[in-house]
């Protein structure tokens, strides 16, 4: 498998620049995850990598040969649509097997691999139907057969579960997991969705406003983002941020927010010593807010909506004039209009530059 | 209960007016012909007074001899057209189908010629073709080449008249491609490049196929108006030289206006009508097949999960 290497890639259409330039490595059998709001110029970096778009400027790299001059079937890719883009008039085993038939692979070769493939996705039974006649968790199942058959070094996929109801995207997600595990392949996925991000990629590449963020492990993106944009952007239920200064009491490091006072681990202090009076962001998870007050510095809360969802409970809470939210795992205790006291998880605490959105 | 009864028939009450037109203006005139056709009818004889012949003016087209060629260069009229507008008209579809500075001046300019009045595309190409002033021949001697009769001989009168259709009508061939072709899936049409098709097989394999459903009835729309096809072949030839270009339409108003046989003209009509009805019976249920066949398709996925 090529490892792939994008080079100062840049996509613009007219005046209008979609892809500012942009550097990427992909290692070699990596699931790497593009992910970012829509707009945000990932699936266009995945149309360029497939070659359905030309870049306005830059190069891309399979094993250092450059392939931007490439046609798409000269790349060794295979590739799984949002819309899964069947072919309507055929059949699904001749949907499977339009590559190899084009590239005149023997006969019995190409109904080996099509059976063995539709046995692994469980669609063997469907070969004979058109691609209307299936529902659409199956015509993305045919769409991701028809990537496998192939045998590209490279699978791209552009948000391949969006079109498809909650429950089915889970189900298939999980496949997918399974799949990145079985076969060793490169593949790059495109999604705005940071839960299938976190669970699929071995790999997280945030995008926004045709720049890239971050990169790096999922648990790398969720404990250390670099800037509010990424701290927003990867987690569920979402950061809270508050605005705040920094100030200096006591001997203490404090962040200062609207109606809340909250004291800086000593790590932390030494790191943002420098920034005192500063303008802050403070990036609160949901989870490092807890109703142990032992466990963390005192913060009075007023209970706005509490939000059940079995196994753990969302508190829409207030502190001055931010709304921020808390997750905890009992339910019930929280009755709207309290107002209460929760411990706050300092140690988790982040602070952003409020110009640049930085963590500092 | 008079009121349900009223409010069942009301949509009846608002069809009204335009069956009555449809009757007046449609029906009346088809029975009318229908009726000639039996009889043994002179011009200047009141429809009353024609003698009552039965299907003797159909037994006599079937052995007429001029009327066969008719009917034959019709046929062959039609087909040759169809087939030579439909390759050209999808040729051009294929090749205009993509994003070019200028490209919608050129759309435009493409589809003109089928706005323009046939007795003037009729007078347009008679110049043109003209033996010794036409643009044509005037060319080919300025080239040094024999001139071309163009009008005046037989097979290249057919010809001509082949051409000079070609030229109208080849458009509305184009534009309903083009529609197909830039409503058809864009990622299927991506999809089938990631899997390695050409140019060439991706025309071959997807895009011809997929477009089909509306070539069919577009070939079905020009066939039915190419057995029709009347005033361009009036002005440039009237049907000569000897009965080279005359086609039925035109062997219909001359057995009316020269023969002087209007039953004989109607019962011509009357086949040319059934031959019509054929072809657009043969569109409707093609429609009605393809329509059929997407609800199975729609009804079994939505049955199974």
């Amino acid at each position: 498998m090529p490892r792939i290497v994008l080079e100062q890639v840049r996509k613009s259409y007219g005046a209008v620049e979609v892809l500012h330039p942009i550097d990427l490595k992909l290692n070699d059998g990596e699931f790497t995850v593009l992910v970012g709001p829509s707009g945000c110029g990932k699936s266009t970096t995945l149309r360029i990598l497939a070659g359905l778009e030309t870049l306005s400027g830059g190069e891309i790299y399979f094993d250092d040969k450059p392939i931007s001059a490439l046609d798409p079937k000269e790349r060794d890719i295979a590739m799984v649509f949002q819309d899964y883009a069947l072919y309507p008039h055929m059949n699904i085993a001749k949907n499977m097997s339009f590559a190899l038939r084009l590239a005149k692979v023997p006969k019995a070769e190409i109904t080996e691999k099509v059976q063995r493939v539709s046995k692994l996705l469980n669609i063997n039974h469907l070969l004979d139907r058109k691609p209307a006649e299936l529902s659409g968790g199956q015509r993305q199942r045919v769409a991701m057969g028809r990537a496998m058959v192939r045998d590209a070094s490279t699978f791209l996929f552009d948000e391949p579960l969006s079109n498809l109801d909650a429950k089915l995207r889970a189900k298939l997600r999980t496949e997918l997991a399974e799949m990145r595990d079985t076969i060793d392949k490169n593949m790059i996925y495109v999604t705005h969705d940071q839960v299938e991000a976190m669970t699929l990629g071995d790999r997280i590449v945030v995008m926004s406003d045709g720049r890239i963020q971050q990169q790096g492990t999922p648990e790398e993106l969720f404990k250390s983002p670099i800037n509010r944009f990424v701290a927003g952007f990867i987690g569920s239920p979402t950061m809270n941020f508050m605005a705040g200064t920094l100030t200096e009491a006591n001997g203490q490091l404090w962040v200062q927010g609207d109606g809340c006072r909250l004291p800086l681990s000593a790590e932390q202090a030494s790191r943002l010593k420098t920034f005192k009076g500063a303008d802050v962001d403070i990036g609160l998870r949901p989870s490092s807010i807890t109703d142990d007050v032992s466990r963390g510095a005192p913060i009075e809360l007023r209970v706005v909506v509490s939000e059940y969802l079995g196994a753990q409970t969302v508190l829409v809470t207030r502190c001055g004039g931010t709304e921020l939210q808390v997750e905890m795992s009992s339910a019930g205790r929280f009755a709207a209009g309290q107002t209460r006291t929760f411990g706050v998880v300092t140690d988790e605490l982040m602070i952003f530059d409020r110009d640049s959105g930085l963590r500092l | 209960m008079q009121i349900a009864r009223i409010n069942r028939l009301t949509p009846y009450f608002f069809l009204a007016p335009a069956i009555i037109v449809m009757a007046v203006a449609l029906l009346y005139p088809i029975g009318y012909m229908v009726w000639a056709s039996f009889l043994d009818w002179n011009p200047s004889q009141r429809i009353g007074e024609a003698d009552f012949v039965g299907l003797r003016n159909y037994a006599k087209l079937l052995n007429d001899a001029a009327f066969l060629e008719s009917f034959w260069v019709t046929v062959k009229f039609a087909a040759v057209v169809v087939v030579l507008e439909m390759i050209l008209g999808v040729g051009l579809a294929m090749l205009l189908d993509r994003q070019l500075r200028g490209m919608t001046l050129l759309r435009t300019i493409f589809i003109l010629p089928m706005m323009i009045a046939p007795i003037v595309v009729g007078l347009m190409w008679r110049y043109m073709y003209h033996p010794s002033v036409g643009l044509f021949n005037r060319t080919l001697k300025s080239f040094g080449l024999e001139p071309v009769p163009w009008l005046s001989d037989g097979t290249w009168a057919f010809a001509s008249i082949v051409i000079a259709d070609i030229w109208q009508w080849t458009p509305f061939i184009f534009i309903l491609s083009l529609a197909a072709l830039q409503s058809l899936p864009r990622s299927a049409m991506e999809a089938a490049r990631i899997d390695g098709a050409s140019g060439w097989q991706l025309i071959w394999f997807i895009k011809l196929p997929l477009m089909l459903p509306v070539l069919i009835v577009t070939a079905l729309l020009r066939l039915i108006d190419a057995f029709k096809v009347l005033e361009v072949i009036l002005v440039m030839t009237n049907g000569g030289p000897g009965l080279s270009t005359e086609i039925l339409a035109l062997r219909i108003s001359r057995t009316a206006s020269e023969f002087r046989e209007l039953g004989t003209a109607a019962a011509m009509s009357n086949l040319l009508l059934i031959l019509l009805m054929a072809l657009t019976l043969a569109m409707f249920t093609y429609t009605k097949i393809s329509e059929a066949r997407a609800a199975r398709l729609r009804a079994a996925a939505s049955k199974d999960h």
